[in-house]
């Protein structure tokens, strides 16, 4: 049967992993390169990497990363942060990145997912989509890291970019991130239930109760989770173990 | 320095179809020594020792650009000859037909290419994506006279063959019902039973890997499914089938 994904996302920011909470106060977690392959020892299913660099002087850095990361460790890598165009994608997908997250730019211009999943496969373009609660049982899409409305609702926004060619959608709810008291349940459930594509729950994991509600309620395909892992509380392979027992099929 | 007629080890087809990075790290990770290439030149894949032979994308877009390089032939030719390896796209192109696109493959095997029906539920009830995406067990089969006496190893003394699902030289040192991973929306229906060396759930068993003399593929992406990936990447290199 196949294994419900754990997933460290690393921040990077000036060639260092941070954490912070809410997208503000950057917490220094460590190098990318080290905290890559230790989570690679311990299991980890995948790893998904967010430049949120905010200067372009730093751009290139990312890119030196990643190709470290990929001759050492042979799990598929996601890539996320500043993907405008096509010649990103493909440029993310050449230092050795097996997917490509889209976040704002699916936003501004919607056919960039249809262009980037039509050249590259639907398999390597991940849309992100940063949501906060507007109401019960409505979401609504942010970009900016969360100070930004779009006026979108998040599970029509999702289906689109599922019919734009989307592979998978790695959904965050804004409310929860960095706050460490559980994914937004309802928002996870939501969206899997409204999409055939994978949806990776993201945002508010501060224990691993948290990572198997995340499947067991959410519905979610797969669990991403930052400071958990960075600060050392707990490490995949405990993730997983606590998994399994809950009855969660996990690649041990 | 070596000259540019020095035999090529592994030669990995790159029909501009996406990135071939990740398959060439990962033999470089198991063959450092060996000569390995990225190369749409058929002549290339001609005089490769072994052949790789990834995908990824859409099926009818994978076939025009093979053949937009003039590569048909080449593959053809090395996937009847010498020790070949597809991958993904690279096993499903092998077939004689596939759904996507309704295109035809290169038929060197006999089979259909399908897709995973939509709307499928796991026993939760939950829906079953697709793409099957993440990394899932490979139930090895075995085809030898050995596999009808498997109530004979269950009994054998030494435990250790009891892991050992198929003999074929690509699965050794992996476990039975290894885990490894998958990104697709397609599988293979091969028309032979006795090529499949692999099966997979989702939620019904599906083929994911065949062989036949010297050519053998696979659904899953070895060079993304960690220390497994590596193995059979290795035994890969160091498989001299007759």
């Amino acid at each position: 049967m196949l294994a419900k994904r754990i997933i460290p996302c690393l921040d990077v920011t000036a060639g260092r992993v941070v954490k912070g909470v809410s997208f503000v106060e950057l917490r220094d977690a460590g190098d990318p390169v080290e905290i890559a392959r230790r989570y690679d020892e311990q299991g980890a299913d995948e790893l998904t990497f967010l430049d949120i660099t905010a200067s372009s002087d730093d751009r290139g850095i990312i890119f030196r990363i990643i190709e470290q990361v990929a001759s050492q460790v042979f799990i598929p890598l996601t890539v996320g942060g500043g993907v405008r165009e096509v010649q990103d994608v493909r440029n993310l997908l050449n230092a050795g990145a097996d997917k490509v997250s889209i976040n704002t730019s699916a936003i501004l211009n919607p056919q960039l997912v249809a262009d980037a999943a039509g050249r590259y496969g639907s398999q390597c373009i991940v849309v992100a989509i940063d949501a906060k609660q507007a109401a019960s049982g409505r979401w609504e899409v942010f970009t900016h890291g969360g100070r930004k409305a779009t006026g979108l609702d998040a599970v029509a926004w999702a289906i689109k970019m599922q019919r734009l060619g989307a592979g998978e959608i790695l959904l965050t709810s804004m409310d929860r991130d960095g706050q460490k008291n559980g994914f937004d349940l309802a928002l996870t459930r939501a969206v899997t239930d409204a999409l055939d594509i994978p949806v990776i729950a993201s945002g508010g994991v501060g224990n691993l109760q948290h990572l198997a509600d995340g499947v067991k309620l959410g519905g979610a395909d797969a669990v991403l989770a930052a400071s958990i892992f960075h600060f050392g509380e707990y490490t995949v392979q405990q993730a997983k173990e606590f998994m399994a027992q809950q009855g969660i099929e996990v690649r041990l | 320095m070596h000259g540019k007629n020095q035999m090529i080890d592994v030669a990995v087809v790159d029909y501009g179809m996406g990135n071939l990075r990740s398959v060439e790290q990962a033999l470089r990770k198991v063959s450092p020594c060996a000569k390995i290439v990225v190369s749409d030149d058929p002549e290339a894949v001609a005089n490769a020792r072994r052949v790789v032979f990834p995908g990824q994308g859409a099926m009818p877009d994978c076939m025009r650009e093979l053949d937009a390089r003039g590569l048909r032939s080449a593959v053809l030719e090395a996937a009847r000859n010498k020790p070949f390896l597809g991958i993904c796209i690279g096993l499903q192109m092998l077939f004689e037909h596939s759904a996507e696109g309704d295109v035809a493959g290169l038929g060197v095997l006999p089979g259909e290419v399908v897709r995973f029906a939509s709307g499928m539920k796991d026993a939760q009830g939950n829906k079953l994506k697709v793409p099957h995406m993440g990394w899932n067990q490979v139930h090895q089969i075995t085809h030898s006279p050995l596999s009808e006496r498997e109530g004979a190893f269950a009994l054998s003394p030494s435990g250790g063959k009891l892991d050992r699902g198929s003999d074929h030289p690509l699965w050794d040192g992996i476990a039975q019902d290894t885990r490894f991973y998958f990104v697709h929306s397609y599988y293979v229906q091969p028309q032979d039973g006795s090529l499949v060396q692999g099966n997979s759930d989702y939620p019904q068993p599906f083929v994911c890997a065949v062989a036949q003399d010297n050519l053998f593929a696979v659904q899953f992406h070895p060079e993304k499914s960690a220390a497994a990936g590596l193995k059979l990447l290795q035994n890969f290199i160091n498989w001299n089938p007759v």
